[in-house]
């Protein structure tokens, strides 16, 4: 019986923790929320519960007067490229450095490794002038050679990790059977890594998404803005103005990607603890 | 007879002179070989790059040397880009140049020894055999190189000049000013004040918010796991929310959530719970800092959690009987079987939290643009190494100095590397290999 007491006790205390917990967690999301259904732009006004529910603030952002549809647009186009490309180039490399042996490449990984903890920041500077140089400053191109490059110390190490765990007697065979090397590479190297190619896939288009850094350094011009970019201006300017603007906009993009994350967050650990224990 | 002369010929083959051929010009000792199509190549090429690239790697390297002498008219930050690009382009040609020599010369040996030649067909399935890795990683190499090391070389390199918005091309020149920058780093009071401040505070910040994240994460999956805990799947995906909003978006609602005058926190619940007017959120900076870890956990412990719960889920439940068995208690099973399995398999993911939280500017910016002020300092009262540097290279345009920090973060970040490589897995494999 007195086991038993403790036991419920136990349980009620830990129920407890999950509730203070969720509570924690839903309050900023809910109060967002409200504040994007309240009428007029002043935060001083807004409640978390809208005395006077409107949908402006959504109406505006699709209105002619905003550019939140271009900003959607150029963080998808963005997201894309470097989403597809990265998988392309990530995976070539990780397959050389997984299946063959050449000159340089013990020295490669480390340097692959200590470069993937050096902050984009350190660089900026001279991405800012070296793309003003060629002429790709203020370009979404340009945005997307830098994230391309950045990308790939980090998730080379992460497919060559998966790479390896390939059994390599199964490109032997192939090449036995007189398959070339990128044949081996196509056949039976990237079927077999679709789970990570797609981890690949996913940070590489979620982080351009997100990146507030990189876009308003590289981008100067309002058409080029990306999401991040675009939504930190309406509240830069005149802080409290725009808040319940920002609020409206940054729900419309963080619904449909909280939703991805939530059905592929399995996904994204096994990736990620791949990428951490085993290289 | 004829025989013994062509033994004689293969014989007489000097791989030394196959070699000095090739240092004199690249693609000779190979026609030495017999090689004449491989011989020809090499030649054009070599000349190719003379003709076309050596006036302008000699000008890079001038510039870099010199960065222009010509007030108004050379532009040194352009020279110095020049400098450092056709620095990387004369380090891979002499690359190029070395394989031609070790080619020459490995192959003259070869042919001492009795080899004979391949056809040409064959020697071209070779040669793609063995270049088939390098074209694998030459798109990514390229990318790399102007992205990532073309930066931060050139980033090194600016700590050691006098670039600043005083000092700027066109109108004035740049000059190499040796370890000038550190000194004044560490001498002039400003400057010192500011960087231990900085670096004090970032290595707390580092710490705590880090160490918080990491207590809340497992202390949250240890409960969830309980095997009494129901609706398990529902608290899981309420408990990953948080990673699962944008950073960016929730940072800028806290940021106004904590605002002092109209913000939540004061008006909803400081005030009504407390009364007074609030607690200073923004302005100053011992509570910024603090409400900054306290979004920093929010932040940070779902991923954390997640983590730990997959590891939780994958201990043995033999361990945990067999410490029944023994009558091992609660903490002790936690102690001795839990904790020790959750570290070994998760040690790197922990470390480059460590070293996110480090680099995490996106926070600090966000929140409060690293504010509020400080007298006497350049920094704001919750700028760390990372936002400190931004605000030098882009409000104050003190580049010099901004570089000479990343100089220094990056050495710190070099430490956490250098853990990280004794750690990873598959580098003790790639060892053996």
């Amino acid at each position: 019986m007195n086991q038993k007491q403790k036991s419920r006790i136990e349980i009620t205390l830990m129920y407890f923790v999950i509730v203070i917990t969720s509570i924690i967690i839903f309050y900023p999301l809910i109060w967002t929320v409200g504040m994007s259904f309240n009428q007029g732009t002043s935060l001083y006004s807004s409640s978390i519960i809208p005395e006077d529910f409107s949908l402006e603030h959504y109406k505006w952002l699709f209105s002619n007067s905003s550019d939140y549809i271009l900003w959607y647009k150029n963080s998808l186009i963005v997201s894309f490229s470097v989403a597809i490309g990265s998988v392309i180039i990530t995976s070539l490399v990780a397959y050389a450095f997984s299946r063959y042996k050449f000159v340089g490449k013990k020295n490669a990984l480390y340097i692959f490794l200590l470069l993937q903890m050096f902050p984009v920041m350190m660089a900026m500077v001279a991405l800012y002038i070296f793309l003003n140089m060629i002429g790709m400053l203020d370009t979404l191109t340009g945005l997307i050679f830098v994230y391309l490059g950045g990308q790939i110390p980090f998730n080379a190490w992460l497919v060559k990790g998966y790479f390896d765990t390939i059994p390599r007697e199964l490109d032997e065979a192939a090449k036995i059977d007189g398959a070339g090397h990128l044949r081996v590479f196509w056949s039976i190297m990237l079927p077999l890594a679709k789970p990570i190619l797609a981890v690949v896939a996913l940070f590489n288009f979620m982080m351009p998404l997100f990146d507030f850094l990189l876009p308003s350094i590289v981008l100067t011009s309002q058409d080029n803005y990306t999401l991040a970019v675009g939504l930190f201006n309406f509240i830069n300017d005149q802080f409290a103005n725009n808040f319940t603007r920002f609020a409206a906009g940054s729900i419309l993009i963080a619904i449909p990607v909280a939703t991805v994350y939530l059905f592929l967050q399995r996904y994204l650990i096994s990736g990620l603890t791949a990428g951490g224990t085993k290289g | 007879m004829s025989h013994k002369s062509k033994n004689n010929n293969f014989k007489k083959h000097n791989p030394n002179l196959a070699t000095f051929l090739s240092i004199i010009l690249a693609g000779l000792g190979q026609i030495y070989n017999q090689r004449f199509l491989k011989g020809s190549i090499f030649i054009v090429i070599e000349l190719a790059v003379l003709i076309t690239l050596l006036d302008s790697i000699n000008f890079g390297l001038w510039g870099l040397r010199t960065l222009g002498t010509i007030p108004g008219e050379d532009h040194s930050i352009q020279l110095l880009v020049f400098g450092v690009l056709a620095l990387i382009l004369a380090v891979i040609l002499a690359a190029l140049y070395a394989f031609n020599i070790i080619d020459a010369r490995s192959q003259a040996i070869k042919i001492k020894n009795g080899w004979k030649p391949h056809g040409i067909k064959e020697s071209i399935s070779n040669f793609y055999n063995y270049a088939f890795p390098y074209l694998m990683t030459v798109p990514g190499l390229l990318l790399m190189i102007f992205v990532v090391i073309f930066p931060l070389i050139f980033s090194v390199l600016l700590a050691f000049t006098n670039y600043s918005l005083y000092n700027s091309p066109p109108r004035n020149l740049v000059d190499w000013v040796g370890f000038e920058n550190f000194t004044e780093l560490i001498t002039v009071p400003i400057w010192q004040d500011t960087f231990i401040s900085v670096l004090a505070w970032t290595i707390v910040w580092t710490v705590t918010a880090t160490t918080f994240q990491i207590a809340v994460g497992l202390f949250l999956a240890l409960i969830v796991n309980d095997p009494r805990i129901r609706f398990k799947k529902l608290i899981r995906t309420i408990f990953i929310l948080p990673w699962a909003v944008p950073a960016f978006v929730t940072i800028l609602i806290f940021s106004a959530m904590f605002n002092d005058d109209f913000g939540a926190i004061n008006r909803d619940i400081i005030i009504p719970l407390f009364g007074g007017s609030g607690i200073p959120w923004l302005s100053d900076p011992l509570y910024a800092r603090a409400a900054i870890i306290v979004i920093q956990t929010w932040l940070g412990f779902p991923f954390i959690f997640a983590l730990f719960t997959g590891v939780l889920q994958s201990i043995s439940k033999d361990w945990y009987e067999a410490a029944d068995v023994d009558g091992g208690s609660r903490l002790q099973k936690f102690r001795f079987i839990t904790f020790p399995h959750i570290l070994f398999a998760t040690a790197p993911l922990l470390i480059m939290q460590y070293a996110q939280n480090f680099n995490n500017f996106n926070i600090i910016y966000l929140f409060n643009e690293g504010g509020p002020p400080v007298r006497n300092q350049n920094a704001g009262g919750t700028d760390i190494l990372i936002s400190w540097v931004y605000k030098l290279t882009f409000e104050t345009n003190n580049y010099a100095m901004a570089a000479v920090i990343s100089l220094i973060m990056g050495l710190i970040i070099s430490g956490f590397a250098f853990y990280q490589f004794r750690q990873t897995k598959s580098f003790k494999e790639e060892g053996e290999l």
